[in-house]
This record gives C-alpha cells, sequence and structure tokens, in this order.
C-alpha cells in the first residue's frame, strides 16, 4: 500500500481546533473526517439552575464573533415560553443590531479569512502588502459593524444591553445621527466589495445539497420564520426536534446534526440566499445581478460572494431600520415567568442556531439545548472535503492541502461555537 | 479622540493572568497625566487600529505565555523589531496582537511610537486570581508605563 501523508499543523484563519483525515484505496476516498478536539464547553449544563433572565448574557459568552445571535435564540426562546411576542420598534431593534453583527462577522470573514484563499495569500497581513485600500475597506466596513454592535448593545463584543423581553435601555432617534455617515459609506463599499470578490477566480464545484434557513414572509430572515429547504422541508421552528438528530461520533468531541430523514444538510449564507434571494432588498438583488450572481448558487467556494451580498442588505436593512425608528414607550415588554418550554431558532452570521429551555415555576432553567450552526454544517464539509479530494486526487500535495482548507473556510466554521489545527492525513494505495 | 498617548491594557478578566494588562491599566489610569488616554481592551483589531490613531505614543500591556519565566517582563519597540507570527501573547481571536501590530505595520498605521509589555503568566485557567509572581510585576511595570508616558509629554 502507497500512503501519503498530507500534515497540516496549524489551519489559520478559523477560529478552535480540528484534524481533517482521509483515507484513499484504489483511488476511492473509504474515510472522511474532520475531527474537533477542541474540548467540550459544558454551557448547556451551565445554564441549569440559573434564572431565565441571564440566558442570554450566559450564552453570549459561547462566541465573541456572533454573541447576538446567542442572545436572539435565547431570548425569542425563553418570550415564547412565556407565551410573549416582541413587536413594533422594539423588534426592529432586534433586526438592527442583528445586522451590526452579519456585518462585522461577515466583513472579517470576506475580507481577513477567506479572500487570502483566493489571492494566494497565507494571510490578511500578506495580502495588506499588495492590497492596502482593499484591506482597510475590509477593515472599515467591519468598524462600521461594530459600531452598531456598541451603539444598541453597549459594547462590540458581549453585548450587554439585550435581555428577555426587549432591551434594558433604547436609543432616542436623534442618537442615531453619528452612525447614519458610516453606514451610508458601508453600503456603497459593501457594493463595491460585492464587485470585487465576484472577479475572483472559483474552482467549479457542487454536489446535491439540502440547504436550511429560516424562511419569513415578509422578509429576508433574523429572528423569525418557519424552517424550510430545498427539499421540501417546511416546519415551524417547534418542530425542529422531530426532524433534526444531534450524533455523537467516536472521531470528534462536536456533536454531528443531521436531518432524519435524510442526513447531511447545509446552513449559512449560501441556504439562506438560496431561499430568500427575493425577500433581499432591491439593491442587493441589483448588485448581484449587476456581477452575474443569479438568484441560486450551489458553489460553496462562492459563498464569499453571498456573504458580500448579504453585507449589502445588512447595511441597507440597517438604515431603513433607523429611518422607520421611533423610541417605543418602554425599552421591554413586561413578561411573567411561568413552567414551561420554548424554543427559537435565529440566524447566526452562520446560519441557523436552535435554542430550547425548560423553565420552572420559580424561573429557573432546568434544561437548555444549543445547536450552534458549525454543528449542523459538519456533515456537509466532510462530504465536500470526501468529494473534492475524490475528484483531485492527482492534484499536487500541497495544492490540495490549500484546497482542503479552504474548503473548511467556505462555511466560516466557528468551532469555539463549536477549530486552528487542521491535521490532513491522506492515506493512498 | 486626540491625546499624545494611549496607555491600552488587554486580557480577559475571568482568565487569571490574563487580566493582569487590565490591572496595569486601572493602576495607570488612577495616576495618568491629562494627556494620557487609557483603555481596556479585549484585544479587538479594529478597536484597537481605531483607538491608536492621531497618538504619537502607544503602549500596550498584556500577558504572554512564553514558557519564561511568570512574571517575567519583556518591553518591545515594535519600530525597531517585528514582532514573530507565533509570538504567544495571549489570544483566542481570530486576529491576535501580534496580527495587528504587523496588519498596522502593513498598512502604516501605527503610531510614531509603539511599545509592548509583556508579562509572562503562568496560570490561564478561569478565575480572577493572578499567580503571585505576575501580581508582583504590576507595580513595576505601572511604574514605567507612567515613566515612559511622561518622558513622552
Amino acid at each position: 500500500m502507497r500512503t501519503t501523508n498530507i500534515l497540516v499543523d496549524y489551519l489559520a484563519r478559523v477560529e478552535g481546533e480540528t484534524a481533517f483525515s482521509v483515507k484513499v484505496r484504489n483511488k476511492r476516498v473509504i474515510e472522511a473526517h474532520l475531527n474537533i478536539f477542541e474540548p467540550p464547553r459544558f454551557f448547556e449544563a451551565f445554564l441549569r439552575g440559573r434564572s431565565y433572565h441571564e440566558a442570554p448574557d450566559i450564552t453570549a459568552r459561547i462566541c465573541g464573533i456572533c454573541p447576538v445571535a446567542y442572545q436572539m435564540s435565547a431570548v425569542h426562546a425563553l418570550e415564547q415560553a412565556f407565551g410573549v411576542h416582541v413587536e413594533g420598534q422594539l423588534r426592529a431593534l432586534r433586526r438592527l443590531i442583528y445586522c451590526g453583527e452579519w456585518i462585522e462577522s461577515h466583513a472579517l470573514h470576506v475580507y481577513l479569512l477567506h479572500a487570502p484563499d483566493f489571492l494566494g495569500y497565507a494571510d490578511a497581513m500578506r495580502m495588506a502588502r499588495v492590497h492596502p485600500d482593499i484591506v482597510k475597506r475590509g477593515l472599515r466596513i467591519k468598524k462600521a459593524g461594530n459600531a452598531l454592535m456598541a451603539f444598541l448593545g453597549g459594547r462590540e463584543i458581549h453585548p450587554i444591553n439585550v435581555r428577555v423581553g426587549g432591551f434594558y435601555h433604547v436609543p432616542a432617534k436623534k442618537d442615531f445621527a453619528p452612525l447614519l455617515e458610516q453606514l451610508s459609506w458601508g453600503r456603497e463599499a459593501a457594493c463595491e466589495t460585492v464587485r470585487w470578490v465576484a472577479r475572483l477566480p472559483f474552482p467549479e464545484f457542487t454536489q446535491e445539497y439540502e440547504f436550511v434557513a429560516l424562511r419569513h414572509p415578509d422578509e429576508y430572515p433574523f429572528n423569525e420564520g418557519r424552517l424550510v429547504s430545498n427539499q421540501g422541508l417546511d416546519i415551524a421552528v417547534n418542530e425542529y426536534e422531530d426532524h433534526f438528530l444531534e450524533e455523537q461520533v467516536p472521531y470528534s468531541h462536536a456533536l454531528h446534526s443531521r436531518l432524519k430523514e435524510r442526513g447531511a444538510y447545509f446552513v449559512g449564507p449560501l441556504a439562506r440566499y438560496n431561499l430568500n434571494f427575493e425577500r433581499l432588498s432591491p439593491l442587493a438583488q441589483e448588485v448581484a445581478r449587476e456581477v452575474g450572481f443569479g438568484p441560486v448558487c450551489r458553489n460553496p467556494f462562492q459563498s464569499i460572494i453571498v456573504r458580500s451580498i448579504e453585507m449589502v442588505y445588512a447595511f441597507d436593512e440597517a438604515l431603513r431600520l433607523i429611518e422607520a425608528y421611533e423610541p417605543p414607550e418602554q425599552p421591554f415588554v413586561d413578561l411573567h415567568p411561568r413552567a414551561a418550554s420554548g424554543c427559537a431558532c435565529t440566524e447566526a452570521p452562520r446560519g441557523i442556531l436552535y435554542h430550547r429551555y425548560q423553565i420552572d415555576e420559580q424561573g429557573l432553567i432546568r434544561e437548555a439545548r444549543i445547536v450552534p450552526p458549525t454543528s449542523q454544517n459538519q456533515k456537509t464539509i466532510e462530504e465536500d472535503l470526501r468529494a473534492y479530494v475524490e475528484q483531485h486526487l492527482d492534484t499536487p500535495k500541497a495544492q490540495l492541502t490549500w484546497r482542503c482548507e479552504q474548503t473548511i473556510r467556505n462555511y466560516d466554521p466557528c468551532i469555539s461555537c463549536s477549530t486552528h489545527f487542521l491535521q490532513l492525513h491522506l492515506e493512498q494505495q | 479622540m486626540s491625546t499624545s498617548v494611549l496607555v491600552v491594557g488587554i486580557g480577559n478578566d475571568y482568565r487569571c493572568d490574563d487580566r493582569v494588562g487590565l490591572l496595569v491599566a486601572r493602576a495607570v489610569q488612577a495616576r495618568k497625566g491629562t494627556h494620557v488616554r487609557v483603555l481596556e481592551s479585549d484585544g479587538n483589531c479594529t478597536t484597537l487600529l481605531e483607538a491608536w490613531q492621531e497618538t504619537r505614543m502607544v503602549i500596550l500591556i498584556d500577558a504572554i505565555c512564553a514558557g519564561t519565566t511568570p512574571g517575567q517582563i519583556v518591553r518591545l519597540d515594535v519600530h525597531r523589531q517585528p514582532l514573530p507570527s507565533t509570538y504567544p501573547f495571549a489570544s483566542s481571536h481570530a486576529l491576535g496582537l501580534a496580527e495587528t501590530i504587523e496588519l498596522a505595520r502593513t498598512l502604516q498605521q501605527l503610531p510614531p511610537k509603539c511599545l509592548i509589555y509583556g508579562i509572562a503568566g503562568k496560570d490561564f485557567s478561569s478565575g480572577e486570581t493572578l499567580s503571585p509572581e505576575v501580581s508582583g510585576a504590576i507595580p513595576v511595570v505601572v511604574e514605567q508605563v507612567i515613566r515612559e508616558a511622561c518622558s513622552a509629554s
């Protein structure tokens, strides 16, 4: 048996720790494993016995890049448990803070983590030597997203202003004034980003994916909607556990999520875009068409284009929400905790994030369940790696390794929500 | 905001020795002159790049895990020496302090004077208690930072 080993000790530009191994015999991949060895973090256990009102702040600590997603899924799940529905301007402010998170998270990934893959740079620092103005633009876009999060959330990372029922403090209309110029610039810069990334060289690659995302009757989804897929799934969020299953695999600390009936599925920007294109703002649709990008994309390498279009949308939506803003009478809706359970899915930058809580009569959390987007994408990432390696067995080892890393980064995985090490072990006969 | 000197303490209050930069910043804050601005930071790249714009001098204080003697103080003049990409500042972020510094250097966004005080930590587990060796380094670093900040005025 001829054995080839490809080892990458440190997969840069993702968060967390993982290894990847593929075994090839007779030009067939017989095993492809993504081995996440980041230690388990036990957040669901930490939550037990804590008051319901602590859930948004505790779960925000799961991730420094997408804390708003954790806060939003937590508050929606708990409000469902208590029979409260937050509407009007409080609901609008939730969309607005989510816009800030999408912008900062997508700008980080598009400019500093993913773009170097397509341009042949090991990292953003090397890319900045040749393309300083592009990197400066990316940093300025990210800053605009951070500013929005800090404005509404009290600080950029792990915001402290979100509570079950609404916010601790809401801004006056005039308070938005310092943000407007930054957001207007950001919207145009995001359009330029789409034009730039659309010209990058993309490998031809696609599979028969089942895309899963929220779908709302009127809006591109952040906080609400039904869970739908391109293969017929159309369920309310409280049916999630009837259709999705998490299971342990022997080689990874992270649970693998799958659709009970069909297996691997795909969440994140591509899924949202493919299932909600017509819900994008006219400007976001127009920029997509301008660069010749259709309403459906099945090539995960092109997720960088979709993230950029979503940035256009997030800036556009933020400006629309600010223009329509009138301060609510009170910053939160009164609610009365009761023994109940509730669940919610919201659209984190990387895809759907599911929370479910069981609350007792004192308002204490008895059970919590959290399914982050990266754990939902793991099976699909493995299937992409398997397919890509099988289609490119004659590719030189270094190039194949690069593409494997890129294949993982297509999903913007956040392994701390669920990765920094990639160890690619390619065994060939 | 334009000030001549910016002191930035970087760290996490809940990861034992990783909080040392924040504690130094708080001590400097209590004694600083009017030309000095003090900032506490979790090391976010864009925040740092923004914060030191229009300053003449920035002094960054962070814990390091270099395998050296706990409490050891390392002073780096960023304009005199590049930071190795693997320089072991404690960070779990996508872009750590070393990457932020090198990115700023590439983009010509470093202040004219940029110093880093690294304090070697021993315990980066969850908690708020500093190792005695690290705790002992705080007054020394505070005095040095104040002296350097004053010399820039």
